[in-house]
């Protein structure tokens, strides 16, 4: 076992939970100004687009909005759904479906 | 109480390790071409527990990086973190300091999202993110030391298409979370915002900048129309 990945594994660990753990910790505390907590409920919506868009329209880390683009296909059935029945449990389903067809295709 | 919400949680968890599952497995045997023990998976996955950290970071150690590079390239990676932590902290003002270290662990892109949505419909109760968190961690844990054992021997498991699961969690958790035009402005400025950085820099400063900006642009929304309402009502 090589010691520098191990230095490396508990160095990662700090700078992953640090980030996760703190803001919660100390905010939690404090009386945040009713602007601050406003701009925070915009918080979750910003987040998983950031998060969906690159994941659906740039797969391959460009820009792909065409037939060969399969997750981005997919996320047609699954945006009709999550629109139509806000259901996550329906909208997983059908994208794994979806998904399915289009690999084998 | 406490049982019904951990029970909830554990029940929630399960589009999270339908992803998590052929992800911590591709994981698994790629960190075992690349010349990472099963020990030294298995510690990665538990200390650490970030996909795309761990993915990058696997790939820097095999090509002989220095540590400091790959730690702080992994900070950047994970301050985006910082903003769903913050997001999160509001409905956990009764929480004792240490609840909140533990929840906090667990807090990855996936479980955030199926965090904030709880609470968007639920009180905040500390047993349903210990019962969330603790599915996924585990596994996320267990599937990448099982990736990094069976190594070669089988196929890509993200073949299937069963991480698209994510993908698709993302999907219905952004529409339960939009409710009006604003929503949908900041959403849309987001995803532009995150698919203009990641062409320029890559995918390590998007998540972060995009909503940072996005949801500024929320609020100066919401001011700009409160401004109007009342200038009109004079």
């Amino acid at each position: 076992m090589e010691q520098k990945v191990i230095l490396i594994i508990i160095g990662m660990s700090l700078v992953t939970y640090l980030p996760r753990m703190l803001p919660m910790v100390l905010l939690s505390k404090v009386n945040l100004p009713p602007l601050f907590l406003k701009w925070l409920q915009f918080i979750p919506i910003a987040v998983l687009s950031a998060l969906l868009a690159p994941a659906i329209l740039a797969p391959q880390g460009e820009l792909s909005i065409g037939l060969d683009n399969k997750a981005f296909i997919a996320s047609i059935p699954c945006f009709f759904v999550a629109i139509k029945t806000r259901n996550l449990f329906l909208t997983v389903v059908v994208g794994i479906l979806s998904m399915l067809l289009l690999q084998n295709l | 109480m406490a049982y019904d919400n951990f029970v909830i949680g554990i029940k929630k968890s399960v589009p999270v390790v339908l992803g998590y599952i052929p992800i911590g497995m591709a994981f698994g045997i790629l960190a075992n071409q690349q010349g990472l023990s099963i020990f030294e998976i298995l510690l990665m996955s538990s200390m650490v527990y970030a996909g795309a950290s761990q993915f990058i970071a696997t790939a820097m150690i095999a090509s002989g990086v220095n540590a400091a590079s790959i730690i702080f390239t992994v900070f950047l990676i994970n301050l985006r973190h910082m903003l769903m932590s913050a997001s999160l902290s509001p409905y956990f003002r009764k929480a004792s300091s240490l609840i909140q270290a533990i929840i906090s662990f667990g807090l990855t892109d996936e479980t955030y999202a199926v965090d904030i949505t709880h609470l968007k419909e639920s009180a905040p109760s500390a047993s349903f993110f210990v019962g969330l968190h603790t599915v996924c961690y585990a596994t996320w844990v267990i599937s990448t030391v099982v990736g990094g054992m069976l190594g070669n021997m089988i196929p890509d498991p993200t073949r299937w298409g069963m991480d698209y699961a994510l993908s698709a969690m993302f999907i219905a958790l952004l529409c339960i979370h939009i409710n009006d035009k604003r929503d949908v402005l900041v959403a849309v400025c987001s995803a532009a915002f995150s698919l203009l950085i990641t062409a320029m820099s890559g995918g390590s400063w998007n998540v972060i900048i995009s909503t940072i900006l996005a949801a500024t642009i929320g609020v100066s929304a919401e001011l700009w129309n409160k401004k109007l309402f009342l200038s009109s009502s004079e």
